[in-house]
């Protein structure tokens, strides 16, 4: 008689313990793929890339010589023999394209978001949101070839200059070299981000609330007091989130410096790629190369989490 | 023409200074209009309250004082002056918004001074101004916290210093306490009208809630489909409404209409389609001669009896349809034999034993009726 209870609660704790098993399997289930394509296309490749970077001058048909920091002293360390200040320096231009980028960008695209966010007519407002960001619609292969043709010497940018130096005599416009400059470079990379950066304040302008702007003119703010003392602060998440999101991928991109830029304008994206696929080929600057790409582009990501987050904090 | 000022110990009552005019005021959005040639004194001192239903263009009127929206025709006269194209920002007067508006990326002492330090007051005088507001709102010990740390009653709080500081001229309250729940809205109720009193500023008011409007205000203008039914103090507007619609916005009223039978100086004689005649004085509804009019008998004027009453007048009988307990009152809904139906409001006495279906007479003085042109 005594067993019956007991056996009961045995099977129902049976019972409970399946339903667990159960719920784990399910979650398990539906996150086993993404899991394991991240581990085998992610993890395992990074790991790979940090080995490689541990063996100075492994270059393919070679092994390297030993095991170490050879390949980031190379770059960071002047005191190594082996040290060449250019890896620096093209870290350094990197930097500088990706910081002018988002600069140039968020400049030219907050005027745009806000006219799209608060201004432009209600009803042509998704419209105009798609017909802004259509660009991103053909590949960044051909919208490069069209800077191409806009920037070459023969161009269409200085035959607009000849055209407008033709039309006011006395002025002579010189004719410019902007293809392989760093104003090329920085155009493209612009032009490229710009509907990056649009959508992401369009989002954050969207959701601003027009009755916090009544009540600061109702306060008796001007408009120019108003939008630095009410909209930019309220919408300084969604401008982090631009300006990281932009930087990040300017810095990495490789099509624009490659087709655009010249022999001057070598960034670290471009200076990978030669040492894997280039003349160079050094595999094992490379792959270091690659780790401080990664780490650094990490430790943006990280910011932009800490903000995303700190304003979530906020907003409960 | 000169413009005198007076000084603003003066009651409200005795003054004729306005501090809001509006003058022949029309707008419109894409065609349709949300105001059409309104006319609004308001005067110096004054609780005044704009109400309504949702859709009838109180909130726009408020607007347009504020300054959020420009007249499509008209003017807007602030303290004598047409401020039509005047925006916002250059109008002294500051509105409690119904969502607050509070920044939420301010603390509630830097909401409170962002009107001072915008127009560049000196740091010490804003710091006590600001103490001040905090102090007369009683959120003294909240100045270091943040808006989404605040209940929705001290957000209101807030809102109000925020506006009161700048001490302007007219303060504009759109809904100021829709959001909250009966509790806290009866208290911010007494502490709106000790405002007003302490600091005598103009007060506009828009709401919904007839009981705040009528409760709270000095005057007040009743608004529908964009136009003012009636303009007056709460027992006017209540005792007296010039319209059927303010009869039955204003507090619970039935309304009887039928053509006029018969009429002379004192009395008009009502005969409804339903075949119910309805007598009613005429001394305050200076009616023209009409054939049919609206009897506006309120439910607390109406006598509820068991046996036929005594007094001449207005009696029927009926039944009990519905009947809703209401501690001190019963809220009864009476058939009557002719088919209309009666709201009656009957104080709770213990004797009386009304149950649905109970046969009872109403009855009502021609005195206690309105009418009204339909």
């Amino acid at each position: 008689m005594t067993a019956s209870p007991t056996s009961k609660r045995w099977r129902f704790s049976q019972l409970e313990l399946g339903q667990q098993f159960k719920r784990l399997l399910g979650a398990l289930t539906l996150l086993a793929p993404p899991g394991l394509w991240l581990i085998l296309f992610l993890v395992l490749p990074t790991l790979l890339i940090l080995d490689i970077s541990l063996v100075p001058g492994l270059r393919p048909g070679e092994s390297g010589d030993g095991y170490g920091l050879g390949n980031y002293s190379r770059v960071f360390n002047p005191f190594d023999a082996a040290f060449d200040s250019v890896y620096l320096q093209v870290i350094g231009r990197s930097l500088y394209y990706a910081t002018g980028t988002t600069l140039a960008c968020l400049l030219m695209g907050f005027p745009v978001a806000y006219w799209l966010a608060l201004m432009a007519p209600r009803r042509w407002r998704n419209f105009l949101v798609v017909a802004f960001i259509l660009p991103l619609w053909t590949s960044s292969l051909l919208r490069a070839y069209a800077w191409i043709s806009i920037l070459r010497p023969s161009g269409l940018l200085n035959s607009f200059i000849g055209w407008l130096s033709g039309g006011l005599p006395g002025v002579q416009l010189p004719e410019q070299a902007w293809l392989y400059t760093s104003a090329a470079v920085l155009i493209g990379l612009t032009y490229n981000f710009l509907p990056y950066m649009v959508l992401i304040l369009y989002a954050s302008l969207e959701k601003l609330d027009i009755s916090l702007l009544e009540a600061a003119a109702d306060l008796g703010a001007t408009p120019r007091q108003t939008f630095w003392q009410v909209t930019v602060p309220q919408t300084l998440p969604g401008i982090a989130a631009g300006c990281l999101l932009v930087f990040i991928t300017s810095m990495g991109d490789f099509v624009v410096p490659t087709l655009l830029g010249g022999a001057s304008s070598m960034t670290i994206s471009r200076l990978i790629y030669n040492q894997f696929l280039g003349i160079t080929r050094n595999w094992g600057l490379g792959s270091a190369l690659s780790m401080v790409m990664i780490l650094a582009v990490s430790l943006m990501i990280a910011l932009l989490l800490k903000y995303g987050d700190r304003d979530s904090v906020k907003e409960a | 023409m000169s413009q005198t000022v007076s000084p603003s110990i003066a009651s409200p009552q005795t003054q004729q200074v306005l501090d809001v005019e509006l003058r022949q005021v029309s707008k419109y959005f894409g065609g349709e209009a949300a105001i059409q040639d309104i006319d609004l004194k308001i005067r110096e001192g004054e609780f005044f309250s704009i109400l309504g239903p949702s859709g009838c263009g109180k909130t726009t009127t408020l607007r347009l004082i504020a300054g959020f929206e420009q007249p499509s025709a008209g003017m807007v006269l602030i303290q004598g002056r047409d401020m039509s194209r005047t925006p916002a920002h250059r109008r002294s007067v500051n509105t409690v918004f119904q969502s607050y508006a509070l920044f939420n990326h301010m603390t509630v002492k830097d909401n409170i001074a962002f009107g001072l330090r915008v127009k560049r007051m000196g740091r010490s005088q804003r710091e006590q101004r600001v103490a001040d507001a905090l102090q007369l709102v009683k959120m003294g010990s909240f100045a270091h916290r943040y808006p989404q740390q605040l209940s929705g009653g001290q957000k209101q709080r807030v809102a109000l210093a925020r506006a009161l500081v700048n001490r302007p001229a007219v303060m504009l309250l759109d809904e100021p306490l829709g959001a909250l729940d009966l509790k806290l809205r009866k208290q911010m109720q007494v502490e709106l009208t000790n405002l007003h009193q302490q600091l005598g500023i103009t007060f506009v008011m828009v709401t919904h809630d007839q009981e705040e409007a009528l409760s709270l205000s000095n005057r007040i203008a009743v608004m529908k489909d964009g136009d003012i039914e009636q303009i007056g103090t709460p027992s006017e507007i209540y005792d007296y409404p010039q319209t059927p619609f303010v009869a039955d916005f204003i507090g619970e009223t039935n309304l009887l209409q039928g053509e006029v039978e018969f009429a002379d100086s004192q009395m008009l004689r009502l005969l409804t389609p339903e075949g119910t005649t309805v007598l009613v004085n005429r001394s305050e509804a200076n009616l023209p001669d009409l054939k049919t009019a609206v009897v506006s008998v309120r439910p607390e004027n109406i006598r509820l009896s068991q046996e036929a009453p005594l007094n001449e007048g207005n009696c029927y009988s009926g039944y009990v349809k519905h009947i809703m307990y209401l501690g001190t009152h019963l809220h009864c809904v009476v058939q009557l034999q002719t088919g209309e139906r009666l709201t009656v409001m009957q104080p709770n006495r213990s004797e009386q034993s009304l149950t649905p279906e109970t046969p009872v007479y109403v009855s009502w003085l021609p005195s206690d009726c309105l009418a009204l042109a339909a």
